[in-house]
C-alpha cells in the first residue's frame, strides 16, 4: 500500500520529465510530415490526415470493438505466458538439471520465427481466437522463461550465507532476500514479453483471423486505404506507449531504486 | 558456562582434506582468534564452527545462547536501505519492526553512522561505511557469541582501529565473546585473549599464543613489540613462509 502510494506521489515528477520525449516525438512527426510532401498522400498520408480519419474511427462502436477484440486475446495470451513462463522459470532455476534440460527447448522456442507457428496453429487450431492466443503464448513464454530462469539462478549465495548465519524464517528469506533479486530479473521480462504479444497478435490477427485490429489492417490494406493503415498502427503504438511509460516505467523506477 | 567447545575436528570436500585434528575451546567473554595464511581452511573451521556447514567429523559443542556472523564483504542486502539492514537479524528473531528499526538506529549512531545516512542503499555508501553497517547489523541482536571473517582487511588504518576500538568496548560492556579469524598479526595481537595459528596443507593448529594484558591497555607500543617478537617465531615464519621469499 505504502509502496503504490510513493508510485503515485513520484508519478507527477515522472511526468515533467517527459518533455524531451515529447519534443523527439513531435520532431518525429515533423519528419513523417515532411516524407508526405515528398511522396504524397496516396503512399504517405500527412499526420494531419491520419489523426483525422483516427478522430473519426475512435468515435465509432466497431473500431472499439475491434479494438476490444484485440486487447483480449493479447491479454489472455500474455497472461498464460506470464504464469506459466515465471512458475516453470522459477522452477526450472532452482534445479541444476531442469535449467540445463530446458536449455535447447528454450533455444528451439526463441529460434523458431513466429510467423513459421501461425501457420502451424492455423492448421492446429482453424481461424480464431485460440490460433492468435497460441502464437501469442509460444512467443512470449520464453522471454519471461529465461527471465525467471536467470533470476533464481544468479541468486547470490553470500547473501543465502548471510541469511542463514542471522536464522531468517523461511518467509523473510523469500520476501528480503530472494524476491528482490528474482523480481529484478523477471519484471524487465514481463515488460519484452508484453512487447512482443503485442506485437505478435496484430501479426496473428492480420493472416489468421477476420476480427480484431490485425484483420482491419488487412482490409486497409486491400483497399489501399493508407489512411486507415497509418491511423490503426498509431493506435497499436500509442497503446503500447500508454502501457509501456505510464503503467510499466514508473512501477520499475520505484522497484529498482537501490539499483545504480 | 556458556562456551564454544572443538575437539578432534576433520573436514573434507571431496578428497582434498582441508582441516585435520582440530580442538580448543572459547571461554564466555574472551577473544579467540585464528590466524594463518589465505586458503589455509580459516574461513571452513569459522563456517563448522558456526553452524553454517555441517561438522563432518569430530565434534563442535555451541553452549553460548545465541551468535552472529560479521563478514569481510559486509553482505549487505542491496536493496534495503542502511536502518532495514540492521534491523534485518532483530527481524529474524521476531522483533516488532517499530523496536527494530528503534534500536538499528540507536546502534548506527554508535557505529559513527550519520542520520543523514539512515535511508541510503548501499551502493551509495564507502566500503567502510559498509562495514560499520555489517558490524551494527552483528552487534544490534546482542549475540553472546561473534563470529568474525575477515572484517577489517578492506579498511585503512585509521578506520580499522576505530571499529576494533568500538568492538573491544562493545564486548567488554556486553560480555561478548568474539571468534575471529584473519592473517594480519598486529589486528590478532591488539585484540585477542589467545591465538591459533592456523597451519595450510591440510589446515591444523601448530602453536597458541596467550595474551594476559586486557584489551584497553594494549597500545600501539605494545603491538609492535608484540609483533616484532611473533614474526621472530620460527613457527610463524614457517607457516606464513616468510624465508622462502627472504631477499638477498
Amino acid at each position: 500500500m505504502k509502496f503504490f502510494l510513493k508510485i503515485l506521489k513520484d508519478f507527477p515528477a515522472y511526468l515533467w520529465s517527459g518533455w524531451g520525449a515529447i519534443a523527439s516525438i513531435l520532431l518525429f512527426i515533423a519528419l513523417w510530415d515532411f516524407g508526405n510532401q515528398t511522396y504524397g498522400n496516396l503512399v504517405l498520408p500527412s499526420p494531419l490526415e491520419t489523426f483525422q480519419t483516427l478522430y473519426v474511427m475512435l468515435h465509432d462502436e466497431l473500431v472499439w470493438n475491434e479494438i476490444n477484440i484485440t486487447l483480449y486475446r493479447a491479454s489472455v495470451g500474455f497472461g498464460l505466458s506470464l504464469v506459466f513462463g515465471s512458475i516453470l522459470g522459477l522452477i526450472a532455476g532452482f534445479f541444476a538439471t531442469a535449467s540445463m534440460m530446458s536449455r535447447p527447448v528454450v533455444t528451439i522456442l526463441v529460434g523458431m520465427p513466429p510467423i513459421a507457428w501461425i501457420v502451424l496453429a492455423m492448421i492446429w487450431f482453424g481461424m480464431g481466437d485460440e490460433t492468435v492466443i497460441f502464437t501469442i503464448l509460444v512467443a512470449s513464454f520464453p522471454i519471461i522463461f529465461v527471465g525467471a530462469l536467470q533470476g533464481t539462478r544468479t541468486l547470490d549465495g553470500d547473501l543465502k550465507e548471510m541469511a542463514d548465519s542471522f536464522h531468517l524464517p523461511w518467509h523473510m528469506k523469500f520476501i528480503d532476500v530472494y524476491f528482490p533479486h528474482i523480481f529484478s530479473y523477471i519484471f524487465p521480462a514481463w515488460v519484452s514479453g508484453l512487447g512482443m504479444a503485442w506485437k505478435i497478435v496484430i501479426m496473428a490477427e492480420l493472416l489468421a483471423t477476420s476480427d480484431g485490429l490485425g484483420a482491419s489492417l488487412a482490409v486497409a490494406r486491400s483497399q489501399l486505404d493508407t489512411p486507415t493503415a497509418l491511423a490503426l498502427v498509431v493506435i497499436m503504438i500509442g497503446s503500447l506507449m500508454f502501457i509501456e511509460y505510464i503503467i510499466l516505467e514508473p512501477i520499475k523506477r520505484e522497484v529498482e531504486l537501490w539499483r545504480s | 558456562m556458556e562456551k564454544l567447545e572443538v575437539k578432534n575436528l576433520n573436514h573434507h570436500f571431496g578428497f582434498t582434506e582441508i582441516l585435520r585434528d582440530i580442538s580448543f575451546t572459547l571461554n564466555k567473554g574472551k577473544i579467540l582468534s585464528i590466524v594463518g595464511p589465505s586458503g589455509g581452511g580459516k574461513t571452513t573451521l569459522l563456517h563448522l564452527c558456526s553452524g553454517l556447514l555441517d561438522v563432518e567429523e569430530g565434534s563442535v559443542t555451541n553452549t553460548f545462547d545465541s551468535s552472529s556472523f560479521a563478514f569481510q564483504e559486509g553482505r549487505l542486502l542491496p536493496w534495503k536501505n542502511v536502518v532495514d539492514n540492521i534491523a534485518l537479524g532483530l527481524l529474524a528473531k521476531g522483533e516488532k519492526k517499530s523496536i527494530a528499526i528503534q534500536k538499528a538506529k540507536e546502534i548506527a549512531l554508535k557505529f559513527g553512522l550519520e542520520e543523514e545516512d539512515f535511508l541510503k542503499f548501499p551502493k551509495d555508501l564507502s566500503g567502510g561505511m559498509k562495514q560499520r553497517v555489517s558490524f551494527a547489523r552483528a552487534l544490534v541482536v546482542k549475540p553472546s557469541l561473534l563470529f568474525l571473517d575477515e572484517p577489517f582487511s578492506a579498511l585503512d588504518i585509521g578506520l580499522k582501529k576505530e571499529l576494533q576500538t568500538h568492538l573491544i568496548e562493545i564486548s567488554r560492556e556486553e560480555n561478548i565473546s568474539i571468534l575471529f579469524i584473519t592473517h594480519d598479526m598486529m589486528e590478532a595481537i591488539r585484540l585477542s585473549d589467545e591465538i591459533l595459528l592456523l597451519k595450510a596443507d591440510p589446515g591444523h593448529i601448530v602453536k597458541k599464543f596467550s595474551y594476559d594484558l586486557i584489551q584497553e591497555k594494549r597500545d600501539d607500543r605494545f603491538v609492535y613489540e608484540e609483533s616484532a617478537k611473533i614474526l621472530q617465531d620460527k613457527d610463524i615464519i614457517e607457516t606464513f613462509e616468510l624465508n622462502t621469499l627472504e631477499l638477498k
